[in-house]
Parts: structure tokens; C-alpha cells; sequence
């Protein structure tokens, strides 16, 4: 596969940067490619607009920050305007339907579920949001695959929420692939 | 048996890239954005009967280090700028006392406090000159997290063969990204350690250049009983102001660099062969330089990159040679103009000079520097 960049994008504190590394290992350490993950983040330990990039190549990766992006995940309006300008044509937006309510204006797929309330109502806490986009990034890209993703899932989390984080892995995977229909 | 791997950040790598070397003594105090070192270490060095201490500031935490280095321990602290300016002094007390130590200085804007979370470049001239006085200088720029780990144990081992301090100045962006690194095998790098006195304490001088301009340096605590001091010094470590003494001390302290520079400076050369421009570059500005590089040549033009590994001391004679090669050298950096002033100097004219600066929180970027390459007439 040639570079391909992804963004996960929302406010400080909803676990966008580790999403970013569990995709960048599940890459890396357990599909073999090439994989930088960076981030960028203000002072604030919790809100502002933050992001995690991940950049997927056959060979090493030179440039670490994203120059076109191939996928982006927007969690919050903030982050969707502040990050979006850079997505491809030919890219894909995930981004939160509850959360997001004006959509940036270009050529690329927009495929929206309601993530967050997905992680608390349906999986049962708010806190594995970002696994539930994990899970929906994978479906929609395929940069790794399925299993490969999960893998990487379960060796990241401890061992008391193997079956919390498996079940947002699922349920994101799944609502995905069914808003992209 | 297949190698232990890993998917780290830059930081979390030069902590374990100082394990490897050998290193057992941390003294810090926290700052964005080089505090993983310290977590890792205040974990991990307990566990090789290494000593972890959180000092109450920057000044008292490089004190420490100069005492664990002392008594013989390999030594290493984390910082970033606004922690660098403090340690200034001490760093000096390290030089015209010789004592080995590694500083770990993570590259955020500045001055001051300035951007704590962005990325700069703008240290490589405080670590050369940030603390007053004539005086060698080692410093070393890693652009890949596998290449942190390597350069920790590099820097341990210049420091403990030279018996100086030396800096390791990665950019805020190499030491948080996240890449895939192999930890390396004992034996697969090679690891120095000071040389140890072959006299007895009796006869022991810590700067007693009958050994060489690198006298052995005992470690205190091990019988060997001698004065360490900021002052200019006789060979038994007593201050003296006799002129033959000072001037042939300051001069064999520059000399253990200056006497050793194609050993110390290393450097990677990427498409210069048949290069008319060349990008100079270091730290994670040089990859993009590499994507530049790589995307020009397909546009026909002709483009390689230098990019520094050892930014002190600076490769004079390599840049020299490539000055009368080249139309013109391409700087990015993210400062307003330092290595492009080293450049400069090293060129004496012979070949243009474009800067690429950019210091306001943003990585420079491929296009500005395919951009800038077009630019060289």
C-alpha cells in the first residue's frame, strides 16, 4: 500500500492519542507495514482541540505529520473545523452525529453514528469512546485488519476491561460498517 | 530468537537506550516535553539498583548529577529550554571539571517559557554556548525513535570517553511520536566505560595528563581522595592561576574534541552524489527534507540531503567540501537562523543560502522545502 494518513480528532481527554497508538501498533508491531504515530495538543490536560495522526506506509516513514489525510475522525464541531481542511477528496470523515452537526464541505465520504453515546448507553462507558472509533476507523479504512486491530486492542488495556474494550472494538466496527451502506 | 520489540515514543526509548548503556544514576525535575524519561527511569532504575531522585529544581538537579557522576556512575538528566537556561552554570562546573554526564534536552519553543507543548530547533546554540567561557562541546541529534535509543548509548559512551558532558537534543517532535523500535542485544552496541585509575591513591591526580589529554577519573567513595573544583585547576585538582597551567588546561579540554572530530562527528549523506542543491537538515526537520528530497528528483531536479547527526562539533569540513560542490544549501530548521549561520561560515561564500524558518509551533513541511528548492538559482 502507498502512504496513508489518518487523523483522530476531538477535545483533550477523550482518548484520541491512545486510539492513534493502538492503530499505529496494530500496523507496525502486528501487520508488519511501517507506522509513525505523532500528536499535538495544547497545555490543557482535559478540552481543547487535540489530534493524533497515524501515517500506514510499505516503507519507512519519513515525514510524521499527516499532508493529505486519507481518514479523518472528528469528535467534536471544534475539531472537525479546525482539522478537516486537509482531508482528501477521495478521504473518508467519520465523525459523531450527536456532536457534530455541520459537516465541512467537500468531496470526500461522510459517514456519521452517534460514537460516544454508542460507548455509554450500548457498551455501558462513556470512557471507551475511543475504542468504539477505533473499531468504526478500521472498518472504514482496512489499513489493518480486523483481528489485527483487536489484537492490539487487548495488549494496550488492562486486564479487567479486555471484555468492555472487545465489546466497543465490536460495536464501533459494526455500526460503521453499516452508516457506510 | 527473534529481537524484543517495541512501539515507543522518543523519550521512552532514550530511557531504555540509557539502561542499555549502563546508566544508573537520574537526577531531574520534570518539564514538558521531556517528562516520559523520567517516569520510565523512576520505574526502571530501581530496578537495576539504579538511584532515581526528583530534585526540587533544575539548578539542584544537574548539582546531583555532576556528584552521581563523581562517584562513578553513569549520569543522566532530562530537560527542556527553560530547564537547559538553569543548568547552565553546572553544565559549565561539568566542563572544566571533566566530569562524564549526558543532559537529554527536548526541544520546545522558546525563549522562556515560551511554547511548552510545540516543536523547535532552537537550543542547538545555548548547548554550545549557553554556558560562558571557552569550552568543548558534544552534541547529538536524533530523527527517529530507534535512533534515540542509539544515540543515548552514543552519548555515554562520548561522555565517558572524553570525560565531558555531553547533550543529546532531540526536537519535541522525535521525542513524542510513536514508532516501532528493536531493543537492542547486549554486545550489539558498544558500550564504554570511564577509565579507571591504574595508580594507587597515593599517587592519584584526576587531571594528571601523563595518562593523555582524558586523565583516568576515580570514583569517589572508592579510596581515591581528590579535589574537584570550578576553578582553574593544577593537575591535582587544587586551583591555580599560573599561567602555563591554565593556558595548556583550557587548550587539552578543547583539544579532547577538536583532536578527535571525524570519530566524534557523524553524518548521513542522502543522494549528494550528482546533488547541484543540498538540503542541511537535522532532527525531525529532516524528514521531511527526505520527503522533499525524494519528491523533487521525480520532478527532475537535482537534490540531496546532509543531515547532521552531530550538530557539535558542527562538520565543518564537510559542508566545506560540499560548498564547492553545490549551487546552493537549503536550511530548514525550527529556529530563525542558527545552523544556517554554521553553514555560512563553513561555505565562506562559495554557494548560496536559503533558510527555511519557522518557529511558530508547526513542523516545517515537505512543500516549503520543494518550494524553497526551486528557489535556488
Amino acid at each position: 500500500m502507498a502512504r496513508y494518513e489518518l487523523r483522530f480528532s476531538g477535545a483533550g481527554g477523550q482518548g484520541l492519542i491512545t486510539a492513534g497508538i493502538i492503530l499505529a501498533e496494530a500496523a507496525s508491531i502486528h501487520e508488519g507495514k511501517q507506522a509513525v504515530q505523532s500528536q499535538s495538543y495544547g497545555p490543557e490536560a482535559r478540552g481543547g482541540a487535540s489530534k493524533s495522526e497515524v501515517i500506514i506506509d510499505d516503507v519507512p516513514v519519513d515525514y510524521p505529520k499527516a499532508t493529505k489525510v486519507d481518514a479523518l475522525l472528528a469528535l467534536t464541531q471544534e475539531a472537525c473545523d479546525k482539522y478537516s481542511a486537509d482531508l482528501k477528496d477521495s478521504g473518508i470523515l467519520l465523525y459523531d452525529t450527536d456532536l457534530v452537526t455541520k459537516l465541512p464541505e467537500g468531496g470526500f465520504k461522510k459517514v456519521g453514528f452517534n460514537i460516544i453515546n454508542t460507548a455509554k448507553n450500548e457498551v455501558g462507558r462513556e470512557i471507551v469512546a475511543n475504542i468504539v472509533a477505533l473499531g468504526a476507523m478500521i472498518a472504514l479504512t482496512g489499513v489493518v485488519s480486523r483481528e489485527n486491530g483487536l489484537k492490539a486492542v487487548l495488549s494496550r488495556v488492562p486486564e479487567a476491561f479486555l471484555e468492555l474494550n472487545e465489546k466497543a472494538y465490536a460495536a464501533g466496527f459494526e455500526k460503521a460498517t453499516a452508516a457506510a451502506k | 530468537m527473534s529481537k524484543k520489540v517495541g512501539f515507543l515514543q522518543g523519550n521512552e526509548a532514550a530511557a531504555h537506550g540509557a539502561l542499555y548503556a549502563g546508566c544508573k544514576f537520574f537526577a531531574g525535575y520534570p518539564i514538558t516535553p521531556s517528562t516520559e524519561v523520567s517516569e520510565v527511569l523512576s520505574i526502571e532504575l530501581p530496578k537495576v539498583g539504579g538511584k532515581f531522585i526528583q530534585m526540587e529544581d533544575e539548578i539542584g538537579a544537574m548539582a546531583a548529577l555532576l556528584g552521581g557522576a563523581l562517584a562513578g556512575q553513569k549520569a543522566l538528566t532530562s530537560t527542556s529550554g527553560p530547564g537547559l537556561s538553569l543548568k547552565q552554570e553546572l553544565i559549565g562546573y561539568g566542563c572544566i571539571a571533566e566530569i562524564p554526564c549526558v543532559v537529554y534536552n527536548v526541544m520546545r519553543g522558546g525563549p522562556s517559557t515560551g511554547m511548552p507543548t510545540g516543536p523547535s530547533q532552537s537550543d542547538v546554540m545555548c548547548a554550545k554556548w549557553g554556558t560562558h567561557g571557552d569550552h568543548a562541546t558534544i552534541a547529538l541529534m536524533p530523527a527517529s525513535v530507534q535512533e534515540t535509543y542509539d544515540m543515548i548509548v552514543r552519548a555515554f559512551n562520548l561522555a565517558e570517553k572524553y570525560r565531558m558532558p555531553v547533550h543529546v537534543l532531540p526536537d519535541e517532535i522525535v521525542a513524542h511520536m510513536r514508532e516501532r523500535i528493536e531493543f537492542r542485544e547486549p554486545g550489539e552496541l558498544e558500550v564504554i566505560d570511564r577509565t579507571a585509575p591504574s595508580v594507587p591513591p597515593s599517587e592519584y591526580k584526576p587531571y594528571d595528563t601523563k595518562f593523555g589529554d582524558v586523565p583516568p577519573l576515580a570514583a569517589f567513595g572508592s579510596g581515591y581522595k581528590f579535589h574537584v573544583t570550578g576553578l582553574n585547576k593544577l593537575p591535582d585538582g587544587f586551583p591555580t592561576t599560573k599561567a602555563e597551567y591554565v593556558q595548556a588546561e583550557e587548550e587539552r579540554q578543547i583539544r579532547k574534541v577538536t583532536a578527535n572530530i571525524d570519530e566524534i562527528v557523524e553524518f548521513e549523506e542522502f543522494k549528494l552524489e550528482d546533488a547541484e542543491i543540498c538540503v542541511v537538515a537535522y532532527g525531525s526537520t529532516s524528514r521531511s527534507a527526505r520527503y522533499a528530497v525524494n519528491e523533487a528528483r521525480e520532478q527532475g531536479i537535482k537534490v540531496g540531503m546532509f543531515r547532521i547527526k552531530t550538530f557539535w562539533p558542527f562538520p565543518d569540513k564537510q559542508i566545506k567540501a560540499l560548498a564547492e560542490k553545490v549551487k546552493g544549501f537549503i536550511v530548514p530548521e525550527m529556529n530563525l537562523g542558527m545552523c544556517s549561520l554554521e553553514v555560512e561560515r563553513c561555505a565562506q561564500g562559495k554557494a548560496q543560502i536559503l533558510g527555511i524558518n519557522r518557529v511558530d509551533g508547526e513542523p516545517i513541511n515537505p512543500e516549503q522545502i520543494i518550494e524553497k528548492i526551486k528557489e535556488v538559482k
